[in-house]
């Protein structure tokens, strides 16, 4: 296994907004287990900045939680995208997609 | 961003347990140990106890919540030392409660004067403005009925007379308030009837046409014991019987500042309930005092443009009864013809004297606040050392302040409730059922927080900023000042005793002033005989025709002379001094040409003969009215000085002719002049023709007497019964309690003067007891070691009472220069006294100094009997 990014600062409220938008309603675990998985293991997320995010972004009302029961019979918080947070995730995608385009050009540019 | 999401300590640890055993089974099934799996799962969380502090740490920065526990925290503080949380609260509540007091008073007398009365905002009051003349007049009712008509675009005109008539029902018989109005009165005020109808327009045309009258929801509980078949019945008023049509609701008191009224007639009863005869169809008779409703979207402007210009055509159409007559629109509070006008001056000075015992208070708790503080300084330390922001210190003693202060502005607003009576209570008046009540509304809250803000950001921001100023190297080095009172922040709490001291000195001073002023206007000698007796009646015009009323005058008159211990008796129309005004006129002489556009008008009284005599007046050229002097004889008058000076200047008008209204009259005599309306009014020209050339029912009764009203009032009821069975005079009361009955706005401001200054007072010399206490406490080292090095008690008692002088000496210098500067807004309140006086300003600094004395004298006592061995130790 090589050695694993960090999270950028900031960019973890996408990750978690994109995550919930592709597999609908989550527990926590479930969230981190996908963003893993997704990086195809090469981003190092820190769990526990994910909960405190969570709560952050319930607290904008872009995402909404519920207690529910997970496959193995364990009493969890569900986390589900609101129609807020669905319009967050395309701004933040497209500001993204702008971001990478310009710095990609920067760095090709230095190249 | 919605700060109401969070989590509760069991749904944090409940969501990060589920966490755990999930990734405890995953790991598990990638071939861990249970011990390998939890502890890896453990490891990427992060550490269990550092992932639920970030999330309780997201769910907690919200503001709501801090603020809260600021106040929780703030609740522990003010209860750890109640005895100082309790004296800041007294203060700010009398300071508040002061304010919200005389705002509720401002409110309900001034401003929405008219307890259930419609949107007082677009309510106005009507008065005619004489070209050069100073004061206002009435409008004649035909002159109303054109403005009516023509200006009805820009509002809705109503006409109004205060009247009055006895009430009699069953046995109980009781002189009462009410008014004649035009028909449109309730429904232009908003006011709906709870039992009955208004007035038709129909109902305002017909002498006398229409005897019907709606009564007052007390009348018809009260009198009436709430019959709920009371419309339609029959009340007898001023001598008519009235059908009583409608019942107003329980809130509405009439439209006339000062009197709770208890029955309306139309207009086209005016002949009953008002002197002088039918005056519907006369122009040049001035009754009716108005008012006007705004229309929505029209400018008080354009109103008063179109109303200018109707008065403009009326004096054009209407020279002989409409020249120089200017119709105004005036807003409520400056209504001439109610107690509006006579409250103004003292309510606005009340205002006034309620800030600066606000300001007085506000030094006071910030005092308090500041030791307070200081007392917290190790709190404050040892939280800033662990991280707190300056802000967030701040925040939290801001906090409290504003708890303090919240408290207090609860107290406060039932000190207003309280009081809101209060002013009846000052104010001289009997017989007549009066209301000038303070009104708490929306407003009036409003205001008093308001007052609470900006009291707590007065008295709390400093202290605040002051004591989160903590140098965290300093602090730990313990506060023991030096030379009593050089401590390093003490400077502060010196100024706001200044402050106090100077202030409570200014409100003495004013108190001083006022009361000078009252001994002043009771020392006045008004110009009549004040031990003189007197009384008033009303002879009902349906009984007594003026054949009949004339020989009961003539009669009563004999049998009062004839009393024992009557030296004389007389009678006049109008009483001096009373609350209905004299008779106004259009003069003319054949010695003075007024400037063009100019018409003279003065007043006069209608008085009998013996009336100089009587009321000891001197005549001081010709003569007295003659019984001769009757309807039958050629008209007379008799001028005062003041008036003989201003039209003849100096040659003697005995035998002159004067013009009253288009009649001539030959003067026969010249009296002193006296005070007519009240011992503060400025001399104008006044003059007197005989009663019984101009011949009124209602009159007043004089009688020069030794006897006391108590033997003379029954005697005086005992002759009228003798005369008719159902008549009674008024209450019987010596001139000097008239005049003194006009004396009192004075009063009024005198009383709250007086209150608002021994409390200013109490609180100035709490303030330096406080600060003297706390500069003794503060510095017992260095007391303890001048005693030991030699200084006896006396000494130690002269040096703190010296502080205390030296503060008291300063905030009596500044408070006498504010003192100066400001006891001029005092205005017409002060009669015959100086505002700079002398002798207040002394009495003040007598005062203030003797209470300052005592406020140090203890701490000063204290500082002798400290310990000094004790001392030394610490």
């Amino acid at each position: 296994m090589g050695k694993k990014s960090e999270v950028l600062q900031g960019t973890l409220d996408m990750l978690v907004l994109k995550t919930l938008d592709t597999m609908g309603t989550m527990h926590g675990f479930g969230i981190a287990m996908r963003i893993e998985q997704v990086s195809r293991d090469s981003l190092q997320l820190n769990q526990g900045t994910l909960y405190p995010a969570l709560l952050r972004l319930e607290q904008k009302r872009w995402i909404a939680s519920a207690w529910g029961v997970s496959d193995n019979n364990r009493k969890a918080r569900f986390y589900s995208l609101t129609e807020k947070g669905r319009r967050r995730l395309q701004e933040e995608a497209d500001e993204w997609k702008k971001m990478s385009a310009v710095i990609n050009r920067v760095l090709k540019g230095a190249a | 961003m919605n700060w109401g999401v969070k989590r509760s300590e069991r749904e944090i640890a409940t969501e990060l347990e589920a966490h755990i055993e999930m990734a405890v089974e995953r790991h598990r099934r990638n071939g861990m140990s249970e011990a390998e799996a939890r502890r890896a799962a453990r490891l990427d969380l992060g550490g269990v106890e550092q992932a639920t502090e970030k999330v309780r740490d997201q769910g907690r920065l919200p503001v709501i919540e801090t603020t809260w526990e600021d106040i929780r925290f703030g609740f522990r503080m003010l209860r750890r030392s109640p005895g100082v949380s309790l004296l800041a609260i007294l203060c700010l509540t009398l300071g508040i409660g002061a304010n919200a007091a005389v705002f509720s008073w401002i409110e309900g007398n001034l401003l929405r004067p008219y307890s259930g009365v419609e949107h007082q905002e677009t309510l106005y009051m009507l008065a005619v403005k004489n070209r050069g003349a100073a004061g206002y007049e009435p409008l004649s009712w035909l002159d109303f009925q054109d403005y009516r008509r023509d200006c009805a675009n820009v509002g809705d005109f109503i006409a109004e007379k205060i009247s009055g008539s006895t009430l009699s029902i069953g046995d109980r018989a009781e002189r009462v308030p009410g008014s004649v109005v035009s028909s449109n009165y309730f429904d232009s005020m908003g006011v709906h009837p709870v039992l009955g109808r208004v007035f038709e327009p129909a109902e305002e045309t017909g002498r006398n046409g229409h005897p019907v009258a709606i009564i007052s929801y007390d009348t018809w509980k009260i009198r009436f014991h709430g019959d709920p078949a009371i419309v339609g019945k029959t009340q007898m008023l001023n001598g008519v019987q009235h059908t009583i049509i409608g019942v107003t609701p329980e809130d509405f008191y009439g439209t006339f500042v000062g009197y709770a009224f208890k029955f309306w007639v139309p207009v086209s009863m005016q002949e009953r309930f008002e002197q002088g005869g039918y005056k519907l169809e006369d122009r040049s008779a001035h009754w009716i005092e108005g008012f006007f409703r705004l229309k929505p979207g029209v400018t008080l402007e354009q109103a008063q443009t179109a109303v200018s210009a109707e008065a403009a055509r009326l004096e054009h159409d209407f020279p002989d009864s409409n020249r120089g007559r200017e119709l105004r629109i005036l807003p409520l509070w400056q209504a001439p013809f109610n107690n509006a006008s006579s409250l103004l001056p003292t309510l606005r000075i009340s205002m006034g004297v309620a800030l600066v015992l606000l300001l007085i208070a506000c030094a006071n708790v910030g005092n308090l606040v500041l030791v307070k503080c200081l007392s917290r300084r190790h709190e404050m330390t040892v939280r800033l050392a662990i991280g707190a922001g300056r802000a967030r210190l701040i925040r939290q003693l801001v906090t409290e302040s504003l708890m303090l202060s919240g408290i207090a502005a609860l107290g406060g607003l039932a000190v207003a409730y309280l009081s809101r009576d209060l002013l009846l209570a000052f104010i001289p008046f009997r017989g007549v059922p009066l209301r000038i009540s303070g009104e708490i509304d929306w407003r009036v809250l409003a205001m008093s927080a308001g007052v609470c803000v900006i009291s707590t950001l007065i008295f709390g921001l400093f202290p605040a900023f002051e004591a989160s100023r903590v140098d965290l190297a300093g602090a730990l080095k313990s506060e023991s000042g030096g030379v009593v009172g050089a401590g390093g922040r003490s400077w502060v709490r010196s100024t706001l005793v200044v402050v106090q001291v100077s202030l409570s000195f200014m409100l003495l001073v004013g108190a001083a002033l006022l009361m000078e002023s009252v001994m002043e206007i009771r020392g006045t000698d008004p110009g009549f005989s004040t031990s003189v007796l007197s009384t008033g009646m009303a002879l009902p015009p349906t009984t007594y025709d003026t054949a009949r009323a004339r020989a009961f005058q003539d009669n009563l008159l004999e049998r009062l002379a004839a009393l024992p211990g009557v030296e004389s008796a007389a009678f006049s129309r109008t009483r001096p001094f009373a609350y209905s005004s004299f008779s106004q006129a259009r003069l003319a002489m054949d010695t003075y040409q007024p400037p063009p556009g100019v018409q003279i008008s003065e007043s006069y009284s209608e008085i009998g003969e013996g009336y100089f005599k009587t009321l000891h007046i001197p005549i001081v050229s010709g003569r007295e009215f003659l019984r001769t002097d009757d309807e039958k004889s050629p008209r007379v008058a008799i001028i005062d000085e003041t008036m003989a000076d201003t039209y003849w200047h100096g040659r003697d008008p005995v035998g002159q002719r004067l013009q009253v209204k288009d009649q001539w009259m030959q003067i026969v005599g010249v009296a002193k002049a006296v005070h007519y309306n009240s011992i503060l009014e400025t001399r104008k020209p006044f003059f007197y023709v005989p009663l019984r050339q101009n011949f009124s029912s209602t009159f007043a009764v004089y009688l020069d007497t030794r006897q006391s009203v108590e033997s003379l009032g029954p005697m005086l009821a005992r002759e009228i019964h003798a005369l008719d069975v159902d008549l009674a005079a008024y209450e019987v009361i010596p001139m000097s309690e008239q005049v003194h009955r006009k004396a009192s706005s004075q009063q009024v401001a005198l009383w709250l003067i007086m209150i608002f200054g021994a409390i200013a007072l109490v609180l100035a010399g709490i303030g330096l007891y406080g600060v003297m206490s706390y500069s003794v406490s503060q510095s017992t080292r260095e007391l303890g070691l001048r005693m030991a090095l030699g200084a006896d008690a006396r000494t130690l008692i002269r040096l703190v009472m010296s502080k205390g002088a030296v503060l008291t000496g300063v905030g009596i210098t500044v408070g006498a220069g504010v003192a100066i500067a400001t006891t001029r807004l005092l205005g017409y309140l002060l009669y015959r006294v100086s505002p700079r006086d002398p002798l207040a300003f002394t009495a003040a600094f007598v005062v203030m100094a003797v209470t300052a004395l005592v406020a140090c004298f203890l701490p000063a006592l204290r500082a002798s009997r400290v310990d000094p061995l004790r001392a030394l130790r610490m």
